[in-house]
C-alpha cells in the first residue's frame, strides 16, 4: 500500500509486538484438574459434586461472556438455552433415546435455531431495550417449558437414566462426571480464546467499542453479532446437557429470569470480558452460595450484598484483582 | 472525461424545519482533491454522513463511480472503496494501532470474518497493515493502543485505516481539527504525498491547508452550495467572501 519505501529497511525498523502471557488459567485448570486427588486425601465428596455444578454453570458463564463482555450485548434470557439443552437432554431420556450422539446434535442444533431467531429478533434494539427483549425471550421459554404437561410441566422432569456414549454409561461415576465437566469446560475455553482471537473476534472486540467506525470499514455488525449469539447459545447449551445428567432433574427454573440474572452476575463477579473470569465468578457464586446456605437459611441476605460490595470495590472482579496482584496493567 | 469518482444529484436533507442539505450537486473526478468548506453549521459533516451512508437523504441521489449507492448500507459503501474519517477521531481504542489498521485490511481480505485462526498474527494482513503505517509514520507506534495516541497520531491512524480499503474516495472530515501547528504540518505533507491515487472529499477550516491542498473547492452556505470551482476563482468569488472568507478577516 504504501509502496515506496525499500522493504527490508522498513521491516528492520517493525517493533516487536509484546508478548502476552495468560498464567491464570491455566492455573484455574490445573488446580480443578487436582480437585478429585484432595477428595481422594478425604474432602468430603459433597465438595466435588459441588464443583462439578459450578464447572456445568461456568461453561454457561463462559458462554455469556462471549456475547456480554467480548461483544458488549447484555443478554437477560441466557438461561433459556441452559434449559433448552436440559429439556432436550431430559426429554430424549424420557423417549428412550439415551444416546448422546443423538442428543447433542438435536440440542446444539435446537439452540442454535432459537438464538438465530431470537438474536435477529433481539439485535434490532439496543441497550435496555435489548436487556428487555431477551428476558421476554427467556421468559417464553420458561412458560413453554411450565406447558409441557407431557413432560412434567410445572413440576418438572424426573429422569431415571442418564445419558450414554455409545450405549456405555458414563455418567454414573461421580469423579468421572468430574472430569467430564472439566474437559467440556476446557475446550470451551479454548474454543472461545480462538474465537476471541480470530478474525471474527477482532471484529466483534471492536464493535463493542465502536459499531460506527466497524460499520464504514465494511462489517455489517449485526452479522457478526448474530454470529456470537448462536456459538453462544449452543455452548450454554452444552451446560444444560451437562446439568440434566448431574442432577437427573429437568424443571422449568432452569431457564427463569433470576438464573440469568445469576449468571450475569457470575461474569461481573469474575470479571467481564476475560473469558477465565466467568469461569472464577461461577465457581466463586456457586461455592459462596454452598457455603453460606450452610450456615444459616437466611444466607441470601448475606449474599446479596457481599456481591454488592464485592463488584463496587474491585473493578474488574477477580480477573481484575489477579491483573492488579501481578501488576499488570488491562491492555 | 472518465465516469466521476463521486456525483451528488440535488442531494436534501432536512431535520425538521432545517434544511440541513438543501439540493447540493457536487462532482468529483477521480483523483481529484476537493475541499469542501463553509460556516459552522453550514451542513458539512451532515453532508459526509450521507455520503458515507451513516445518514439517509431525503431525496436526490449519491453516485460512486458512476454506481448509485444511495440506497447502500454504509458498510457496502466501505466494501466498495469508500472510506472515510471522522470530525472526532474515530478508533478502536483498547486495540494497537497495527489492529486497527488490520481491521480495514481484513474487511478486504477473502475471509474477513473465519472464525478459528490467530488473527493477531495473521501476516497476510499485517503486512499490509504495517504498509499503510508506514505511508502515515506511525510505525514506532504500531503496538501502542489507539487510545493512547496523541491527537495528531490518531488522525494519521484513521487515515492509515481509510488507506487499507482499496479506497476509490476518501472522505476527510476536519482532519486538522484540535491538531498542533507541527503535527498539522505533518498531516498536511502526507495528504499531499497521497493526492492523485485516489479522490479525496477534505471538509476542512484550516484555509492555508485547503488552499495548499485542494483541486478544486465548494464552498457551502445554509446547507446549500454557493460556488464551486478552481481555489484562485472561489477565493475572488465576492459572494464567498462576503458569506464566509470575509469573517475571517
Amino acid at each position: 500500500m504504501a509502496g515506496t519505501s525499500s522493504n527490508s529497511a522498513a521491516t528492520a525498523a517493525r517493533p516487536q509486538a509484546p508478548t502476552v502471557r495468560r498464567l491464570a488459567p491455566l492455573v484455574i485448570f490445573a488446580l480443578l484438574a487436582l480437585l478429585p486427588l484432595a477428595s481422594a486425601l478425604g474432602l468430603p465428596g459433597h465438595w466435588l459434586t459441588l464443583v462439578t455444578r459450578a464447572m456445568i454453570f461456568a461453561i454457561a458463564a463462559l458462554s455469556l461472556d462471549l456475547i456480554l463482555g467480548i461483544g458488549g450485548l447484555v443478554s437477560f434470557g441466557h438461561a433459556a438455552f441452559i434449559g433448552i439443552g436440559a429439556y432436550g437432554t431430559g426429554i430424549l431420556i424420557t423417549e428412550g433415546r439415551t444416546e448422546l450422539l443423538v442428543a447433542l446434535p438435536v440440542i446444539l442444533l435446537v439452540c442454535a435455531v432459537f438464538a438465530a431467531i431470537t438474536g435477529y429478533v433481539s439485535l434490532r434494539t439496543r441497550g435496555v431495550a435489548f436487556i428487555m427483549i431477551t428476558l421476554a425471550f427467556g421468559q417464553m421459554a420458561f412458560y413453554f417449558a411450565q406447558a409441557l404437561s407431557a413432560y412434567g410441566g410445572d413440576d418438572g422432569l424426573t429422569l431415571y437414566e442418564k445419558s450414554t456414549f455409545f450405549g456405555r454409561e458414563i455418567f454414573g461415576n461421580r469423579t468421572g462426571f468430574y472430569y467430564v465437566a472439566l474437559g467440556t469446560l476446557a475446550f470451551c475455553y479454548w474454543l472461545a480464546r480462538r474465537i476471541v482471537s480470530s478474525r471474527f473476534g477482532r471484529v466483534l472486540r471492536a464493535a463493542r467499542e465502536n459499531a460506527v467506525r466497524v460499520t464504514v470499514t465494511g462489517y455489517d455488525v449485526n452479522h457478526v453479532r448474530l454470529g456470537a449469539y448462536i456459538i453462544s447459545g449452543m455452548m450454554a447449551g452444552l451446560s444444560g446437557f451437562l446439568l440434566a445428567n448431574q442432577t437427573d432433574f429437568v424443571s422449568p427454573a432452569y431457564m427463569s429470569w433470576s438464573r440469568s440474572g445469576e449468571l450475569i452476575f457470575m461474569v461481573v463477579l469474575g470479571g467481564v470480558g476475560s473469558l477465565y473470569g466467568a469461569i472464577l465468578g461461577a465457581l466463586a457464586f456457586l461455592i459462596t452460595e454452598d457455603v453460606l446456605s450452610s450456615l444459616t437459611q437466611n444466607w441470601k441476605v448475606i449474599f446479596g450484598p457481599l456481591i454488592v460490595l464485592f463488584v463496587l470495590f474491585t473493578h474488574g472482579g477477580i480477573a481484575g484483582i489477579a491483573n492488579k496482584l501481578r501488576g499488570r496493567r488491562d491492555g | 472525461m472518465a465516469e466521476p469518482a463521486l456525483a451528488l444529484k440535488g442531494l436534501a436533507k432536512s431535520f425538521g424545519a432545517l434544511k440541513v442539505t438543501n439540493g447540493v450537486d457536487l462532482t468529483i473526478a477521480p483523483g481529484e482533491l476537493h475541499a469542501l468548506i463553509g460556516p459552522n453549521g453550514a451542513g458539512k459533516t451532515t453532508l459526509v454522513h450521507q455520503i458515507s451512508g451513516t445518514l439517509k437523504p431525503d431525496s436526490g441521489a449519491i453516485l460512486f463511480g458512476g454506481q448509485d449507492i444511495t440506497r447502500l448500507p454504509p458498510q457496502a459503501r466501505a466494501r466498495a472503496g469508500l472510506a472515510r474519517t471522522f470530525q472526532i477521531t474515530s478508533t478502536i481504542a483498547s486495540l494497537s494501532a497495527l489492529e486497527n489498521v488490520a481491521l480495514g485490511v481484513q474487511a478486504h481480505s477473502a475471509r474477513p470474518l473465519s472464525l478459528f485462526r490467530d488473527a493477531a498474527g495473521d501476516e497476510a494482513l499485517n503486512a499490509p497493515a504495517w504498509e499503510a503505517l508506514e505511508a502515515v509514520g506511525l510505525t514506532e507506534r504500531a503496538h501502542a493502543p489507539a487510545g493512547s495516541l496523541s491527537h495528531g497520531e490518531k488522525r494519521a491512524l484513521e487515515i492509515a485505516m481509510a488507506l487499507t480499503l482499496q479506497p476509490k474516495l476518501i472522505l476527510l472530515d476536519e482532519p486538522l481539527a484540535g491538531v498542533g501547528h507541527e503535527e498539522g504540518e505533518r498531516l498536511i505533507a502526507l495528504l499531499n504525498s497521497l493526492k492523485g491515487r485516489f479522490a479525496m472529499l477534505l471538509v476542512e477550516h484550516d484555509m492555508s491547508a485547503v488552499f495548499a491542498l485542494a483541486d478544486r473547492v465548494t464552498v457551502l452556505v445554509y446547507g446549500g452550495v454557493i460556488a464551486s470551482g478552481e481555489p484562485a476563482a472561489v477565493r475572488a468569488d465576492p459572494a464567498v467572501r462576503q458569506a464566509y472568507l470575509g469573517e475571517e478577516g
